[in-house]
């Protein structure tokens, strides 16, 4: 690189491999090594993106996954493209594409940075407040608010990479592979532990890796040589698996963890193809070790924001891990020592520190005293009271803190510079910890929050626990690491430190000012653009709580859920309400620690993926048929059979005309099917169905219907008995897994002494339905043996017979009706019988049915269907359907419910029909139908619930549910719709043969 | 998301298991002789504490057997877990 901000110094980036990319279209170049972020500081560039707000022009502040400001757009205008992403935490790769967001036309000129004019009436809850009234004007804000705001684009297509989930169990998870981690997954894996270490970064050994202070040793040695003959150690370590680019995004109870890994997003486009770009890792872990550190704070002053002004461990990892200088003129601001080790990293290599302000008065420490020699003009006591330059920082100006740090006093002085690295102490990244479980304690000594009682097997050490000088690190990681795992041997002889660093920290949440607050903008919030002084307000306009304080000025509400600012929004509150620090608790941390891709979350559950299709014996046939399909559960139904151009409404009215003309044929095989065996299967039918069972005779089948305890309609079905102690019951669709659970249940926990046994069979067979006047021929053709008689096979009964030596059930059973019959064969000859019925009713236009016309023809005869009629709300006697409740049985489920003072009132919500007074007028399901249109406000009385037109009966029916319906047969009511009212008549609910002559006729 | 001991199986998932409510609450034997407010409160009434709370559970993706469990609810540690019928083994 020609430019003076790129220093050849760092073994992280490979200066022999050039890579270009292109921000804002323009073209730059980087190194291999480097994130978007240290390539585009090292041309210069520290204006990245517009706050959210104001639209104030933003840099880089970080260098990693805390970055509050620098997200980019990625991958312009393509299927890949990004939002929201950290332009700290991308690697760049040749042909990288990113662009600023929140900004337009361009980053350099914003439309929306009138906002920042506007500010004074842009407060906190503004948007609440503003917005609220009148309602009516909500979307046209809305429209305002929209095109000048929002994060970013998403993609229009549809991804093209692959994501991946994987299951992980492991005795110990060690996450954050600083220098605490590494020595914790060293101890565990040596000890036997099958360890898995993981961290965010694309290389091991957190900031430690590049300390190459002087004033920082291990055993001698610099920090970073040390590490890397640990590293080095550990690599090799047979137990251990060390996954990178791998960020825990939630620590949920019971050590379940979430970790996305990031495989492919750091290579060029072209080399991705074919690859997992990112797997979601579903950790289940015996041990947690959290070794997550800690966050740099920043400091909280007016015009706190300005391009240039960073995190001043942000500035040193980019001189010393990727050979980036920030400024060509730093200062740095502080309140405790680590701004020394900043300073002493920019001396090494000769870049111009103009001046350190430092809030405290006294500084005791060898590093400082060293950059003090280094003729560094050390401000003590001071503060920054302001900032200058628009587009990057060119100036602040300072002044002396008073004694009790709530004023500035003296003159103001100005100095230049055009970098400002800022170090407010450090505060413990216990964002998993909480999301675990873990409460918090709050030190006083160096105002942090600290692990204190762990919910699960896990332990926080190094930084993330509070532990923040080298000394302490490592003696807090061997002691604790040595208890935790149990171990006698912690693999660590003596290590020895020295530090040139004290510990010692003016804190100040919010830096006093020479103007009043109201004048003054100090960021709290980058992201969100909240300020001290929209906490104030909140404060004073009563807000007590700070998860409402949050909401209210959206403090920490952004895609960084404020990991810089919230400590001082907290400090400031505490401040101000006059209350003690950790009085208030936290506000909570929720996961995912840094956001995921949708790809992540979904993986390979996409497309036919998606969900589970579960697929009838017949299927084939059906697709061969041009069967349109609906799903029912996760089956997979025929819907209905077009036949040439025809639509749905015609192949219905044509298949349904047929099943009542000739015949229809109907694959049944989704009902579900319980088998019941045990002496005491009958006693157990007669508890769980409304009906009596004991003195169903062998080969007799009956309906049932089913209710919960309530007494509300559950499940219907047929249930057929087979065997003096063996039953077939069938159920709905939907409901056959949640009926067998509900009977399951109660055998096992209220009536464990019945002699009852209970198994799925519904996949085991398939089942053809064929129905209609010809039906009979067609199913004797089928089974010539089985003598069909009404004498011999009456309707509500089932017969044993074989179809070319494979045994099948034959019911006489009907939902449509007509005369019919149900084959039930072993689900691998499904296809073969089906197609033999096809077969022998070619000369009676056997009609293949789908689920629409079933619905049609059982709404023909008043059938109900559980879930599409019913919805929980409604007895048997609200259906019309007293006729099968046992008045004898003493006792069956949901009975007592059924004489309960709100079961028994008449004005409940019962079944009836409607016919339109239209005939031709088919009302929609779930349309509201009232009595009076004129009353205020209108009463609804119910709604419909079926609705088709019959050709059959050449009308319109329906179904629907209406408030004391009973007692409203001839009644007229009306259906209001949006352009018209239809006017309705109460009718029977039984449109079609009401005597069930069809059933019983001599065929 | 929890592990959770079947007594039946062993340590299983979560996701294996269904939730069934409160544990304990015995079906009434003679249900017609129970007044409208008597037979309500076993239909309707539910403790629902934050602490311990004992709890019916199923391992409905596994043996499908019921089994009870004890668990505070206000931080999800599970003391305990036995079958049906079976004395809770924690007060
Ligand atoms: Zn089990």
């Amino acid at each position: 690189m020609t430019n003076n901000l790129r220093f050849k110094t760092s073994k992280f980036i490979d200066e022999t491999y050039r890579v270009s990319f292109k921000f804002n279209n323009k073209t730059y170049f980087g190194f291999k090594g480097d994130t978007l972020a240290s390539a585009l500081l090292a041309n210069g560039i520290h204006l990245v993106g517009r706050s959210f707000k104001y639209h104030r022009p933003r840099g880089i502040m970080t260098s990693g996954s805390e970055e509050p400001n620098a997200i980019i757009q990625l991958h312009d205008n393509s299927s890949r493209t990004e939002p929201n992403v950290r332009a700290t935490e991308v690697e760049i790769y040749e042909g990288l594409v990113a662009s600023s967001q929140n900004c337009w036309p361009s980053v350099n000129f914003d439309i929306g940075g009138i906002n920042n004019l506007l500010s004074p009436i842009l407060p906190a809850g503004f948007y609440y407040k503003t917005f609220m009234w009148p309602a009516s004007f909500w979307e046209k804000y809305e429209y305002f608010i929209r095109k000048s705001a929002g994060l970013g684009k998403s993609p229009k297509v549809a991804d093209p990479d692959i994501y991946e989930h994987k299951y992980i169990h492991c005795d110990v998870l060690v996450i954050g592979a600083g220098i605490s981690g590494i020595m914790a997954a060293k101890m565990a894996a040596k000890n036997g532990f099958k360890t898995l270490l993981v961290d965010e970064k694309s290389y091991l050994g957190g900031s430690s890796i590049y300390d190459n202070s002087e004033f920082s040793k291990i055993n001698n040695q610099l920090v970073s040589s040390w590490l890397e003959k640990e590293i080095n150690e550990i690599s090799k370590l047979e137990n251990l698996e060390i996954n990178t680019r791998t960020s825990v995004a939630a620590f949920h109870g019971y050590n379940f963890l979430l970790a996305r890994e990031n495989l492919t997003d750091h290579l060029p486009i072209n080399q991705r193809e074919n690859k997992v770009r990112q797997r979601l890792l579903k950790i289940r872990a015996k041990k947690v070790i959290t070794a997550t550190g800690s966050i740099e704070r920043p400091l909280i002053f007016d015009n706190n924001d300005r391009p240039g002004i960073m995190l001043s461990s942000a500035i040193k990892k980019y001189i010393d891990l990727y050979g980036v200088a920030c400024g060509e003129n730093n200062i740095l601001f502080t309140n405790n020592d680590t701004a020394y080790e900043t300073a002493m990293s920019l001396i090494q290599r000769g870049i111009k520190i103009n001046a350190i302000i430092d809030n405290r008065e006294q500084i005791d420490s060898k590093i400082s005293y060293e950059v003090e020699k280094n003729n560094i003009k050390i401000y003590k006591g001071y503060t920054v009271v302001d900032t200058y330059g628009y587009r990057r920082i060119n100036k602040i100006s300072i002044m002396k803190l008073s004694k009790d740090s709530q004023t500035v006093i003296g003159d103001k002085t100005k100095l230049n510079c055009d970098c400002l690295g800022i170090s407010g102490g450090w505060t413990p990244a216990v964002h998993l910890f909480t999301q675990s479980g873990g409460k918090l304690k709050f030190r006083e000594k160096d105002q942090v929050f600290i692990p204190n009682v762990y919910p699960s097997d896990q332990i926080s050490i190094g930084s993330c626990n509070g532990d923040f000088g080298l000394e302490e690190i490592i003696k807090n990681t061997l002691s604790s690491i040595k208890k935790f795992l149990d171990i006698d041997n912690s693999e660590y002889k003596t290590v020895e430190t020295i530090s040139g660093l004290n510990q010692s920290k003016r804190n100040i949440w919010l830096l006093p000012s020479d103007k009043s607050i109201g004048k003054t903008k100090s960021f709290v919030d980058y992201q969100n653009d909240a300020t001290a002084k929209d906490i104030k307000l909140a404060l004073r306009e009563g807000f007590r709580s700070i998860e409402h304080v949050k909401r209210y000025t959206t403090t920490g509400m952004g895609t960084d859920q404020g990991k810089l600012g919230n400590m001082h929004a907290l400090g400031i509150i505490s401040e101000t309400a006059g209350t003690k620090m950790g009085e208030h608790g936290t506000t909570t941390f929720r996961p995912p620690y840094t956001p995921l891709t949708f790809g992540t979350i979904v993986g390979r559950n996409v497309g036919e993926f998606f969900d589970i299709f579960r697929r009838t014996p017949m299927h084939d046939w059906h697709v061969a048929n041009n069967a349109e399909f609906e799903n029912v559960g996760q089956w997979k139904r025929a819907w209905y059979y077009p036949k040439d151009n025809e639509n749905m409404h015609q192949a219905v009215q044509r298949e349904s005309k047929a099943a009542r003309d000739s015949a229809g044929i109907l694959d049944a095989s989704t009902l579900g099917k319980i088998d019941i065996q045990g002496t005491d299967a009958s006693e157990f039918l007669n508890r769980v169905y409304t009906n009596a069972w004991s003195k169903l005779a062998v080969g007799k089948c009956r309906y049932g219907l089913m209710l919960n305890e309530d007494g509300m309609v559950y499940d219907d079905g047929v249930t057929t008995r087979l065997g003096e102690n063996h039953y077939i019951m069938t159920t709905t669709t939907g409901g056959a897994a949640n009926v067998l659970g509900k009977l399951e249940d109660y055998l096992q926990t209220e009536w464990p002494e019945l002699d009852v046994y209970l198994s799925s069979v519904t996949d085991h067979y398939a089942t053809i339905s064929v129905c209609g006047p010809n039906s009979k021929k067609i199913v004797s053709k089928v089974i010539p043996d089985l003598d069909f008689s009404d004498e011999n096979f009456p309707h509500m009964s089932f017969k044993n017979a074989e179809i070319d030596n494979i045994k099948c059930r034959v019911m006489r059973i009907s939902f449509t009706g007509e005369h019919s019959y149900e084959i039930n064969i072993q689900a691998n000859f499904g296809k073969s019988v089906w197609e033999k019925c096809m077969e022998a009713g070619k000369d009676f236009n056997i009609t293949p049915y789908g689920t629409e016309t079933m619905h049609l023809l059982r709404a023909e005869k008043g059938f109900i269907i559980v879930g599409q009629d019913t919805d929980a709300t409604l007895t048997p006697i609200d259906l019309q359907m007293e006729w099968i409740v046992s008045k004898k049985k003493y006792d069956f489920i949901g009975k007592r419910s059924l004489y309960r003072s709100d079961t028994i009132r008449e004005d409940r919500k019962q079944l009836v029909g409607l016919l339109t007074e239209n005939p031709e007028e088919v009302l929609e399901e779930g349309a509201q139908i009232v009595a009076d249109i004129k009353k205020s406000p209108i009463e609804m009385l119910g709604h419909v619930t079926s609705s088709y037109y019959s050709p059959n009966l050449k009308k319109s029916i329906a179904l629907g549910v209406v408030k004391g319906g009973k007692n409203m047969l001839g009644q007229k009511l009306i259906i209001p719709m949006e352009n018209k009212n239809i006017n309705v008549t109460v009718a029977d609910p039984v449109f079609f043969d009401k005597e069930g002559e069809r059933l019983n006729a001599k065929l | 998301m929890f592990l959770i001991n079947c007594p039946f199986c062993g340590e299983r998932e979560q996701s294996e298991f269904k939730a069934g409510g409160e544990a304990h609450i015995v079906r009434p034997k003679q249900p017609t002789e129970l007044s409208d407010d008597e037979w309500a409160e076993y239909l309707f009434m539910r403790k629902n504490i934050k602490g311990i709370q004992f709890e019916r559970w199923n391992h409905v993706h596994g043996c499908r057997k019921w089994f009870n469990m004890v668990r505070d609810t206000s931080n999800d540690q599970i003391k305990a877990v036995y079958k049906m019928g079976e004395k809770p083994p924690v007060k």
